[in-house]
């Protein structure tokens, strides 16, 4: 005879919850593939109409910013790797220039070109991973794979840098953790040079598909007001025209001596956000192209600052430094009390200003639209969640 | 307007924060008073800082200090303000009417720091569990779970 089933631990039926208007509230994700990682949306649904989406984060919340004031300055790093874990070398490179200018340390020459390089090819495979998506969302899964195998060629590249695949840990205080090894440079222009062409067919047999283009054109439109306002950044703002990218507008490390475009939308919809993104990808082959040319000029192994200690204690005072990473201003705000761990960091998170938008632009749209809206914000919620 | 005429405007504005009034890591740096904060907000956008990239704050035991970064993409300056509450009352207005982008930032303000803003339409915990208790990147935070590392490591 078997046991009368527990009824507490029985799968309750679901019973839809309506509120007072008649809108059935919606609970998507936190584990949905369509949230593009950990982050719950709260929809109210009047029929197919989504009537309010609110965001729900944290789920992925580790208190990195926390566990940072209990750690040596270079132990941080390997936590900033966990933030973006998308584009890694994004935060470790924004982590490390804080560092740097609140301990002064100067960067040798070559070191600040091999990040430029990094972060560059950093920035392509996190697009395709924006891009692939985005058909995916609309059911266009095959471009999933053709952006997937451009990114794999990247991860290629950083697994014989530095033997990691998505946690670099490369790009340190003072410096970047090793030379490029041999033949890697030639690896790299082979990659550049069939990526431009590789992303002229991806906008064409995705960015013309005429399923793809009624799912995307005239949705989740964002104007240029509302992206300067809520403090959109990256490709979000500049697929609604705002023509704003620090490495032009504020420009650091090395990048005033590359000859590049920033590409803007102009109709701040899904479209627009995953086209931008597109074009910005074959900007970075450009970078990339002229900053391998730079590096022959400098001397192999001169990749860290001299007389570089090694336990770091920068005197007490706080230093912002913000780069450009592939979702917009990646800042980070350190506070030093003089000892050799930091006093406070702040991660000021692209994707998390971006997700914010979401209410905003989903409101009117249908339910289907909505996975569109949330992955054209490109949302990383390591980032986001930190 | 690059920075100095900045500090020159700024200078003729408030006589009184010239002093106070700095560049640092190229940044302006200006500290007001926490009752001041919504009008110099106020004036700073107005003056062209149509950004607001992050709101953040700092424990320092006695009081808790707050960082605005604001940004100009006119004048391509960025400018930080500070300002300090005292632990015992920790509020300040909210600067949500002036930049929407704040309300997500304040939201995360308080839930680690439990720092109120007032007239912020929506105070509520962002990244912990609305049945989370303390604020955990206060300095006198305490859990259980965290250990601190020895010094020589």
């Amino acid at each position: 005879m078997t046991e009368p089933r527990d009824t507490a631990v029985a799968p309750e039926t679901p019973v839809p919850v309506v509120d007072d208007n008649g809108h059935l509230i919606v609970n998507i994700g936190p584990s949905h593939p369509s949230t593009h990682g950990v982050c719950r949306v709260l929809v109210e649904l009047d029929g197919e109409i989504v009537v309010k989406a609110e965001p729900i984060i944290g789920h992925l919340h580790r208190g990195i910013e926390k566990m940072a004031e209990n750690r040596t300055y270079l132990q941080v790093v390997p936590l900033t790797d966990r933030l973006d874990y998308v584009g890694s070398m994004y935060a470790n490179w924004a982590y490390c220039r804080a560092v740097e200018r609140l301990a002064g340390i100067r960067v040798p020459e070559r070191a600040e070109y091999i990040r430029v390089i990094v972060c560059e090819l950093q920035r392509i495979a996190s697009h395709m991973m924006a891009i692939g998506p985005a058909g995916a969302d609309t059911g266009a899964t095959s471009a999933f794979m053709y952006t997937f195998w451009q990114r794999e060629m990247v991860v290629d590249l950083f697994e014989a840098l530095c033997g990691a695949r998505l946690t670099y840990n490369y790009v340190r205080p003072g410096g970047v953790a090793s030379d490029l090894p041999d033949g890697w440079i030639e690896r790299c222009r082979a990659f550049i040079a069939q990526h431009p062409a590789a992303m002229l067919e991806i906008d064409r047999f995705l960015f013309g598909n005429v399923i793809f283009r009624a799912r995307t054109k005239g949705i989740g439109v964002l104007d240029a007001a509302d992206a300067v306002a809520w403090g959109a950044t990256g490709p979000v703002a500049r697929g609604s025209g705002m023509s704003w990218d620090l490495r032009r507008d504020d420009p650091y490390s090395v990048y005033p001596r590359f000859d590049f475009d920033v590409p803007v939308g102009s109709r701040g919809d899904a479209y627009d956000r995953a086209r931008v993104r597109v074009y910005e990808a074959v900007e970075s082959c450009r970078i990339i192209g002229q900053a391998l040319d730079g590096l022959a000029e400098f001397k192999p192994g001169d990749i860290m600052a001299e007389a570089m200690p090694r336990l770091l204690a920068p005197p007490p005072g706080d230093a912002y430094d913000h780069i450009e990473s592939a979702r917009g201003s990646l800042g980070v705000y350190l506070v030093s009390d003089g000892s050799v761990r930091p006093y406070r960091m702040k991660v000021r998170s692209p994707a998390f200003c971006n997700l914010a938008l979401l209410p905003l632009l989903a409101e009117g749209h249908t339910l289907s639209d909505l996975v569109v809206i949330l992955g054209s914000l490109d949302p990383v919620f390591g980032e986001v969640d930190r | 307007m690059n920075l100095n005429e900045l500090r020159e405007h700024l200078c003729a504005t408030y006589p009184d924060l010239c002093p106070l009034f700095s560049v640092e890591f190229g940044d302006g740096v200006m500290q007001v008073a926490s009752s001041g904060l919504h009008s110099a907000a106020a004036d700073m956008k107005a003056l062209g800082f149509d950004m607001l990239g992050m709101v953040t704050a700092v424990d320092f035991g006695e009081d808790f200090e707050l960082i605005y970064r604001l940004r100009s993409r006119e004048m391509r300056v960025g400018m930080i303000v500070r300002t300090r509450v005292p632990r015992g009352n920790p509020s300040v207005a909210s600067v949500t009417d002036l930049w929407p982008a704040a309300n997500w930032h304040e939201r995360e303000v308080y839930d680690l720091f439990g720092i109120t803003f007032e007239g912020h339409p929506d105070l509520r915990r962002i990244l912990l569990p609305d049945d989370w208790v303390g604020h955990p990147l206060r300095k006198d935070y305490e859990d259980p779970g965290v250990i601190r590392r020895p010094d020589y490591l």
